[in-house]
C-alpha cells in the first residue's frame, strides 16, 4: 500500500509546530501503525533528517505509552485498541492520514507527537492509593470481597493511564481517568477508610492541573482502549457529594 | 576474588529468620541521613523504593519511561505463585521450593529459593491490602489456578493482567511515598554510568531524556532493578525500551555477570510477519491445553490452505514424539520441536528472510468436540488478540505460532543479600541471576520481583547502611567528574561515528539474528564459535557506521537506542562465551552435543553444578570466569522425563 502521512512536527513546547507530509510506499497490511512510523524514521535517519518522536514501549497494548491522534481520533479508528495494536489493514491504499499528539492543555508537548503526561501521575499521588506499610498486611483471605465487587474493581483498575480520555474530551477533562481509580479503590473494602479524602484530593488535583470537568459528552468512553465506561464518573460524583456530607 | 554467597547455615527453614536477626539495624531516627538510589520502577524497583521510603530513608527513584507505571512488569499476563495452600491440595513452602529448584534444573541456590517460597505468602497479603483486585470465588475468597503444568493450584491472578495489577499496586505505594516527600522521582531519566569510590558504589550518572542534561546523583548505596536483557535478540516479547545498559555499566565496573546464556523461550508467540517487525507478542501457554500443534508432512504443502490438508498430510509432531505429554510438553521441548520442523523446511506463514517460521496450533478438533462457545469462554480474549494482530480468525483457521525469547534467568551475580560483587551495589528482580537457575517456572517472575523489592532489599540495604556511616560525596570528587566525562565522551562518540550510515536498528537486527540462530533455542559449539567471530565485527562496524541524527542536548530517541544497542553488542558476546563454556545442557540451555535421543537436555552435574560468574577483564573477548559451586543439601538433583 501507499499512503500520505501528515505528521505534526514540533521541536519543543517553546516553538510553533506544523504538519509535514510524508509519502510512504510498500506498506504491508500486517504492519502495526507504530511499525509504519519505525520504517519512516529509519528512512529519515538514513537521509540525515531527524526522525519523528513518538512514545512507545510494550507494543502490546498494556503499558499506556503510545498516544497518537489519528485522523482526529485518539488511538485511531479501531475501537478498544491502542495505537500500537492498530494494524495497517484497517486503512486503504492511497489513504491520507493525519497524525497529531494529544491536544490537552495539561499535557504539554515535549517534541513532535510526545507529550508530558506527568499531570496524571500527580493526580494519583493525591490520594490514589491505599495506605499500607510493607509487612502490615493481614492474611489475604481475612477480608472476603464478593466476586461481583472484585470484578467491578478489576474492570476499573484496568486503566492504562494513556490519556486518550482527556485527549478526546471537548473539556479536556481527566474525569474518566480519575473516576477509574476512585472506583477501583472505593469499591473494595480495603479502600473505605480513605474513600472520602481520596475523592476530594484527587478531584482538587485534577482541577489544579488545569483539566476541565465532565459534561457527559461520552467521547472518553468511546476512545478508551480498555473500554472503561462513564458509569464510573457518575459513581465518582456520588462519592464527591458523599464526602461533603460525611466526616472523613 | 572468591565468590562468597554469604548463605546462612543450619536448617533451611530457619535460615532467613536467623539471618534477619543477625542483620544490623539502622535506628529509625538516623534513616533520613542515608540516601538510597533505586534504578527502575518495575515490580522490584517500585516495591523497593516505596518500602525504603516508608522506612524513612531518602530515596531517589529513576525510570526511563515517562511514568513509573509503565515499567515492563506491567505486561505479565499469567499470575503469581504463592505457597498459601488455600486449595488444600498439598502445597507448602517446601513444595514450591522444590518445584522451583527442579524447574531451574538444579542450577540455583537452595537458600535463596527457599526464602523466595517462604516470602511468597506475604506478597499476596501485601497486594490484597493495597487493593490489587485478584480473581475471587463466589465465596469472596481468593481464587487460584494451576499454571505451567504445576500439580497444585497455587497461582493467584487478575484475569490475564496480573502483572499490570501488581505493578499498579507497587506504583501506588510508590506514589504515596513520593507525595510524602520520602521518594524523589526522576521519570524519563536513564542511568548511563555507575560511580564507584574506593570500591563502593556511591552513585550513578544519568541523562535526562527530555533535555539531554547529564547529571551525577550520589548516595550511600545503589539498587539496580533494571530488568532482563531479552532484547539482545532484537525480537523478543520484552518492551522496546527494555535494555541491559545499567547492568552492563555495573559489569564493566567490576560486577560479575552470572549465567548470561540462560535465556528462556516461550513457545506460543505470534510469528513474525515481515522484516519491519518490531517485537513479538506472547499468547498464554494455556492455549496448548486445547490446541493441537502440527506442520505439513510434505514441504510441497506449506503454501496450501491448512483446511485442504487431510489428517494424513499433517504431522502432529509433539504428539508423535512425546506421546505421554503430547502438546503439553514443557516450554523448551515444544519450542525446539517447532524450530526443527521449520528448519526442515516445513514452516508455514509468510516468508521472512527467506524462511517460513511458524507452525499451526489448531483448535478445529476442540471446537468440534466442545463447541465454539466453550472455546470462546476459555480463550476468547486471546483469539481476539491474535485476530487483531494477524487478521485471521482462529475459529476458522488454525493459529500460527512460533517461539520467542521472553525472560532472562541470567543477570548480575548477587549474594544472599542481593548484593553484587561491587560493595554497596544491589540488584533485584529480573536483573539479578538469583532464583530461577537455568529455567524459570511460570508465574514465578512476579513472585521474585516483589519478594526482592518488598521483603529482601529493605532488610539487606538496612544491614549494609548500618555498617557504614552516612556520608555525602562532593560533586567535584574525581570519581564523579570522571564518570560524567565518560558519559559525555560516549555520547559524543555515538553522535559522531566516522562513516555514519545506518540507524542503530540496522546493527541490532543483525545481532539479534546471530543470537537467535546460534545462542537461542539450541546451541551448537561450532555455531557459537562462528557467532563469536561475527559479533565483534558487527560491533566494530557499529562504532564506525552508526548514524544518530540530532544532538545530545535534546529529546533524542535515536541516541537512546544507539547507547542500548552498543551495550547489547558487548553482552551478546558474553552470552555466546558462556554458552560455549557450559559444556552441558541444562534447563533452557540446550547444547546440540548434549541432548539424548529424545531431544531432552543432558545435565552434567559432576562438572557443571556451578554458577558461571563472569568478571570483565578490560577485553570483552576474554572475561574471567569465577565459579560459585552449588551445594544441594536438601534436594537431590534428578533427571526429568516427559516421554
Amino acid at each position: 500500500m501507499k499512503m500520505t502521512l501528515n505528521i505534526w512536527r514540533q521541536k519543543s513546547v517553546e516553538v510553533a509546530g506544523e504538519f509535514v507530509a510524508y509519502k510512504v510506499e510498500n506498506i504491508s497490511p500486517d504492519m502495526s501503525f507504530l511499525e509504519l512510523l519505525d520504517v519512516l524514521n529509519e528512512g529519515l535517519i538514513e537521509n540525515g533528517e531527524e526522525p519523528v518522536a513518538f512514545d512507545y514501549d510494550c507494543r502490546e497494548g498494556i503499558c499506556g505509552a503510545c498516544s497518537l491522534v489519528i485522523n482526529g481520533i485518539p488511538h485511531g479508528p479501531q475501537k478498544a485498541t491502542t495505537t500500537c495494536q492498530l494494524y495497517m489493514r484497517e486503512f486503504k491504499d492511497g489513504d491520507e492520514v493525519w497524525v497529531e499528539p494529544w491536544r490537552v492543555g495539561a499535557f504539554h508537548i515535549v517534541r513532535d507527537l510526545v507529550v508530558d503526561r506527568s499531570a496524571y501521575d500527580r493526580i494519583l499521588r493525591a490520594g490514589g492509593y491505599i495506605s499500607v506499610r510493607t509487612g502490615a498486611a493481614p492474611d489475604g483471605n481475612t477480608l472476603p470481597v464478593s466476586k461481583d465487587v472484585a470484578d467491578r474493581a478489576f474492570t476499573s483498575a484496568t486503566c492504562i493511564g494513556c490519556g486518550a480520555c482527556a485527549a478526546a474530551c471537548p473539556n479536556a477533562s481527566a474525569s474518566l481517568f480519575v473516576a477509574a481509580k476512585i472506583s477501583h479503590l472505593g469499591l473494595l473494602p480495603q479502600g473505605q477508610p480513605e474513600r472520602n479524602a481520596r475523592t476530594k484530593m484527587m478531584l482538587a488535583q485534577m482541577d489544579a492541573e488545569g483539566f476541565g470537568f465532565c459534561s457527559n459528552h461520552r467521547e472518553c468512553e468511546a476512545v478508551c482502549p480498555k473500554q472503561i465506561d462513564i458509569g464510573r464518573i457518575a459513581r465518582m460524583n456520588r462519592d464527591l457529594y458523599r464526602s461533603f456530607l460525611k466526616r472523613a | 576474588m572468591s565468590l562468597d554467597s554469604k548463605e546462612p547455615t543450619g536448617p533451611l527453614e530457619n535460615r532467613w529468620t536467623k539471618h534477619r536477626f543477625d542483620m544490623a539495624l539502622v535506628n529509625p531516627a538516623n534513616r533520613k541521613k542515608y540516601t538510597v538510589i533505586v534504578v527502575g520502577t518495575g515490580l522490584a524497583g517500585g516495591s523497593a523504593a516505596a518500602t525504603l521510603g516508608d522506612m524513612g530513608y531518602q530515596v531517589k527513584s529513576f525510570c526511563f519511561q515517562d511514568s513509573p507505571r509503565r515499567a515492563h512488569s506491567i505486561a505479565a499476563q499469567g499470575g503469581i505463585n504463592a505457597a498459601k495452600n488455600y486449595q488444600n491440595d498439598g502445597d507448602s513452602v517446601w513444595r514450591l521450593f522444590y518445584d522451583t529448584i527442579k524447574g531451574g534444573d538444579f542450577r540455583s541456590r537452595e537458600s535463596n529459593v527457599y526464602r523466595l517460597s517462604e516470602i511468597s505468602v506475604n506478597i499476596i497479603d501485601q497486594a490484597v491490602a493495597q487493593g490489587v483486585p485478584f480473581a475471587r470465588e463466589y465465596s469472596g475468597l481468593l481464587a487460584n489456578r494451576s499454571f505451567g503444568g504445576a500439580q497444585v493450584s497455587r497461582t493467584f491472578y487478575a484475569r490475564g493482567q496480573t502483572g499490570q495489577q501488581l505493578l499498579l499496586g507497587a506504583y501506588q505505594a510508590l506514589n504515596r511515598q513520593i507525595a510524602a516527600g520520602n521518594v524523589q522521582m526522576y521519570p524519563r531519566t536513564e542511568m548511563l554510568e555507575i560511580i564507584t569510590i574506593e570500591g563502593r558504589a556511591r552513585g550513578i550518572v544519568t541523562r535526562n531524556l527530555v533535555d539531554g542534561s547529564i547529571e551525577a546523583h550520589t548516595a550511600d548505596c545503589v539498587v539496580l532493578c533494571t530488568g532482563g536483557y531479552g532484547n539482545a535478540y532484537y525480537l523478543s516479547t520484552n518492551a522496546k525500551g527494555c535494555n541491559t545498559s545499567a547492568a552492563w555499566r555495573a559489569h564493566k565496573h567490576g560486577a560479575h555477570f552470572a549465567n548470561p546464556c540462560f535465556t528462556q523461550i516461550h513457545p506460543t508467540c505470534i510469528p513474525q510477519s515481515g522484516s519491519y517487525q518490531s517485537k513479538l507478542t506472547l499468547m498464554s501457554e494455556s492455549l496448548r491445553n486445547d490446541g493441537r500443534v502440527w506442520s505439513p508432512k510434505d514441504e510441497a504443502d506449506i503454501e496450501k490452505d491448512p483446511s485442504e490438508l487431510s489428517e494424513q498430510q499433517r504431522d502432529y509432531f509433539l504428539e508423535r514424539r512425546y506421546p505421554a505429554f503430547g502438546n503439553l510438553v514443557p516450554r523448551d521441548i515444544a519450542s525446539r520441536a517447532a524450530k526443527e520442523s521449520c528448519d526442515e523446511g516445513r514452516g508455514v506463514g509468510p516468508k521472512v528472510n527467506n524462511k517460513r517460521l511458524g507452525v499451526y496450533l489448531d483448535f478445529a478438533e476442540a471446537i468440534d468436540q466442545l463447541g465454539e462457545d466453550a472455546i470462546r469462554e476459555r480463550y476468547g480474549n486471546l483469539f481476539e488478540m491474535y485476530e487483531r494482530i494477524t487478521g485471521e480468525s482462529p475459529y476458522k483457521k488454525p493459529m500460527r505460532i512460533y517461539p520467542a525469547i521472553h525472560y532472562a534467568m541470567g543477570g548480575l551475580w548477587v549474594d544472599y543479600n542481593l548484593m553484587t560483587s561491587i560493595d554497596g551495589l544491589f540488584a533485584a528482580g529480573e536483573c539479578n541471576f538469583s532464583d530461577h537457575g537455568a529455567n524459570r517456572l511460570g508465574a514465578s517472575a512476579l513472585m521474585q520481583g516483589l519478594a526482592d523489592g518488598y521483603f529482601i532489599v529493605p532488610y539487606s540495604v538496612g544491614d549494609y547502611l548500618a555498617r557504614h556511616e552516612a556520608s555525602k560525596i562532593s560533586d567535584d570528587h574525581a570519581a564523579v567528574t570522571d564518570a560524567v566525562k565518560a558519559v559525555r565522551e560516549r555520547i559524543n562518540k555515538l553522535l559522531n561515528a566516522p562513516n555514519a550510515k545506518h540507524p542503530p536498528e540496522y546493527f541490532h537486527r543483525q545481532l539479534g539474528l546471530i543470537l537467535w540462530d546460534n545462542c537461542g533455542m539450541s546451541r551448537d559449539p561450532s555455531d557459537l564459535r562462528e557467532a563469536l567471530k561475527k559479533i565483534p565485527e558487527i560491533r566494530e562496524q557499529f562504532w564506525s557506521e552508526v548514524k544518530v541524527t540530532g544532538s545530545g542536548e535534546s529529546f533524542n530517541q535515536t541516541l537512546e537506542r544507539a547507547g542500548r544497542v552498543a551495550d547489547f553488542l558487548e553482552l551478546g558476546e558474553l552470552m555466546c562465551i558462556d554458552a560455549l563454556d557450559r559444556d552441558e545442557s541444562c534447563g533452557s540451555h540446550a547444547r546440540t552435543d548434549h541432548l539424548n535421543d529424545e531431544g531432552e537436555v543432558k545435565r552434567d552435574d559432576e562438572n557443571y553444578s556451578y554458577v558461571s560468574a563472569w568478571k570483565h577483564s578490560g577485553d570483552t573477548a576474554k572475561p574471567e570466569l569465577h565459579k560459585e559451586q552449588l551445594h544441594f543439601e536438601f534436594v537431590h538433583p534428578s533427571v526429568r522425563s516427559y516421554k
